[in-house]
């Protein structure tokens, strides 16, 4: 049942991209690891860990992409649940460092020490092990995103209202992890980490691994969306997107479909958040910031909506952009974007991997429609 | 005498009232639908019938009055879009609804009786029989040819057509159709005509909502005319067609 679901994902883009995802996951840490930094094709550890980041965003813009290019729900927030997998993902991170913290409490983290704590939160608790912390990558984005889905969808909430409450939300927890006294480091957030189920974080080979895992998560999500969207259960999340109402009255329980995409996008999320932190070293409250989640947005609309594979281009190619640009023109970073989403919006509405996929499209239709027989596309 | 008339009914509506920020939109209405009747309802703008349909569907609650389905047993009221749609009850939309990026035969396969659960869908495989049902109702709504086409490539007859289909796929016992000609040429209009005396005839109840008084000469079935919130008459179309109140009505303003 699961094999077949799986299965039937698999059209020709969706098995190129895998392949091309599982390819760079194995051969940018080989080289990186097997080369000799003199070599031509040696790829060094800082882009190892900036393709890593890249990864996680892939994985972000997927589980967005599953959403808004789907169902429809265009969330202005799922930098909420990425943020929250980063911090159950620095909490476990953080109760790694043990006693080699600057101020060598061997229970609680430094900034907690710095606050006068005596005792480690309740909420703190369970996170040293892998395991547990795990656990809560999974069940703390997926939960506040069931919640959150239950009842917003139940009351009927759509479109611009739907986002302007998912701003709402992921604003709400900027607030709130600012505050000292929450107990997650305020403005500093969770920094200074050691290593990561024994291993040194800093060590070119564990970049190398997160790496891996990145890509590996990416390819994983990408099987399950596809899965997903090919299955009766996408078909439904279409029919909502087109005519919400024309679904419910033909028996679906609209609010019950949304709740679970929502669920498993916010779960995929939560994941990449965890990979993204051991690679960037931080977490704090400005990942949860409002602008995130719309550059996000922006990946997937330049990518391509509703194509999973345009999700995985857009974030890296908008990505790269920036690393770019805020190399060599810092200042402009933000123009640059603004004006790609105007471009985007203005001449390429259905973005880069929607735009080929319409020109071959009207290629094949054509060589169909033609008398002579044409080359195989 | 209400009670044994409830319990032959297929759907039961009795002094129903409805009001939107106190415009009555329905004054207590009543209405008989027997199992197996086809009934036309006519009736100017604002007469109620929309939101007639409304109710029975179950986006709108009544403020007071009884609806209830199959002989009485499942008061409406209560349920959900969704579990009315379960019971049986299919509505097709004044403009046709479709959904126009899937492709003419995935609109059917959505609409076709199954688990509606979102765990059932996951996992889904089309069956024969379900392809089977599939091309018994294309054949019925004749776009047999258009099946791999996308809905939203169909001309606006078409659409009507492949919603009515889509209503079949369901099987309800009870079809509510709103305006299936408006917008149609003659030619559909008679087609559309036949196809739901067609489906009648296999054993539906349907309840056809319109404007076009030769469309509802040629459906041939009993009329009720509502106006104002209310029943104004009710009987044959000659019989209301010459009932004052309904030329008044209609020809007096």
């Amino acid at each position: 049942m699961i094999g077949h679901f799986l299965f039937r994902g698999l059209d020709r883009g969706v098995v190129v991209a895998l392949t091309v995802i599982l390819a760079i996951g194995v051969l940018v840490p080989a080289a990186n690891l097997l080369l000799p930094p003199g070599h031509p094709l040696h790829v060094p550890t800082y882009l190892v860990t900036l393709f890593g980041k890249y990864a996680t965003y892939a994985t972000l813009a997927l589980a967005l992409d599953l959403v808004w290019g789907y169902c429809g729900i265009l969330s202005l927030g799922h930098g909420a649940f990425f943020a929250l997998g980063g911090y159950a993902m620095g909490m476990y991170l953080m109760r790694q460092i043990g006693s080699r913290g600057v101020y060598g409490n061997p229970l609680l983290p430094d900034f907690m020490v710095f606050l006068n704590w005596k005792e480690l939160p309740w909420y703190w608790l369970g996170f040293d092990r892998f395991g547990f912390a795990a656990l809560m990558v999974v069940l703390v984005p997926g939960l506040l995103a069931f919640v959150f889905g239950w009842f917003a969808f139940r009351s009927r909430v759509t479109g611009v209202y739907l986002s302007i409450i998912t701003q709402a939300l992921t604003y709400a927890l900027l607030l709130a992890f600012f505050r000292n006294d929450m107990g997650f480091g305020g403005n500093n957030g969770l920094t200074d980490f050691k290593d990561i189920v024994g291993f040194p974080v800093q060590a070119a080979g564990t970049r190398a691994a997160l790496f891996f895992l990145s890509c590996l998560l990416v390819a994983a999500s990408l099987l399950l969306a596809a899965g997903i969207v090919k299955s009766k259960f996408g078909k439904v999340l279409i029919a909502i997107r087109d005519a919400e109402s024309r679904t419910r009255f033909i028996g679906y329980r609209v609010a019950t479909y949304k709740t679970v995409v929502f669920t498993v996008s916010g779960v995929l999320a939560g994941l990449a958040g965890a990979l993204y932190v051991p690679q960037v070293g931080i977490i704090n409250p400005s990942e949860f910031a409002p602008a995130n989640s719309i550059e996000a947005v922006i990946w997937v609309a330049v990518g391509g909506r509703g194509t999973l594979t345009g999700a995985i281009v857009g974030a890296v190619a908008v990505n790269w952009g920036k690393t770019w640009f805020t190399g060599a023109l810092p200042e402009f970073w933000l123009f640059a974007l603004g004006g790609l989403f105007v471009v985007v919006t203005l001449f390429l509405p259905k973005g880069i991997v929607g735009t080929i996929a319409e020109i071959r499209a009207k290629r094949t239709a054509a060589a169909a429609a033609a008398p002579k027989p044409a080359p195989a596309e | 005498m209400t009670e044994p008339l409830a319990h032959r009914a297929l759907l039961y509506l009795d002094d129903v009232r409805v009001s939107f920020d106190g415009f009555k939109a329905l004054k207590g209405l009543s209405l008989t639908i027997e199992p197996g009747e086809m009934r036309a309802i006519i009736g100017p703008n604002g007469a109620g019938k929309t939101t007639m349909m409304d109710v029975v569907t179950g986006k709108t609650r009544p403020d007071s009055g009884e609806v209830l389905f199959d002989g009485g047993g499942v008061d409406l009221t209560r349920l959900d879009e969704a579990a009315i749609a379960g019971l049986g009850i299919g509505r097709k939309f004044q403009k046709p609804t479709v959904f126009e990026s899937h492709t003419v035969e995935d609109n059917l396969y959505l609409a076709l009786k199954a688990d509606r659960g979102p765990f059932a869908s996951l996992f889904h495989r089309l069956g024969a029989d379900e392809a089977a049902r599939i091309d018994e109702i294309l054949a019925t709504v004749k776009l047999a040819d258009r099946r791999d086409d996308l809905a939203a490539n169909l001309s606006h007859g078409q659409k009507q057509w492949l919603e009515i289909g889509m209503l079949l796929a369901q099987e309800p016992k009870l079809l509510l159709v709103d305006e299936p000609v408006a917008g149609m040429t003659d030619a559909e209009t008679m087609e559309t005509a036949a196809l739901l005396r067609r489906i009648h005839d296999s054993g539906k109840s349907v309840v056809v909502v319109e404007h076009d008084m030769a469309f509802v000469r040629e459906l041939g079935v009993k009329v009720t005319v509502l106006h104002e919130g209310g029943v104004l008459s009710e009987g044959s179309i000659d019989h209301v067609a010459s009932d004052p109140r309904v030329i008044e009505v209609y020809l007096g303003r």
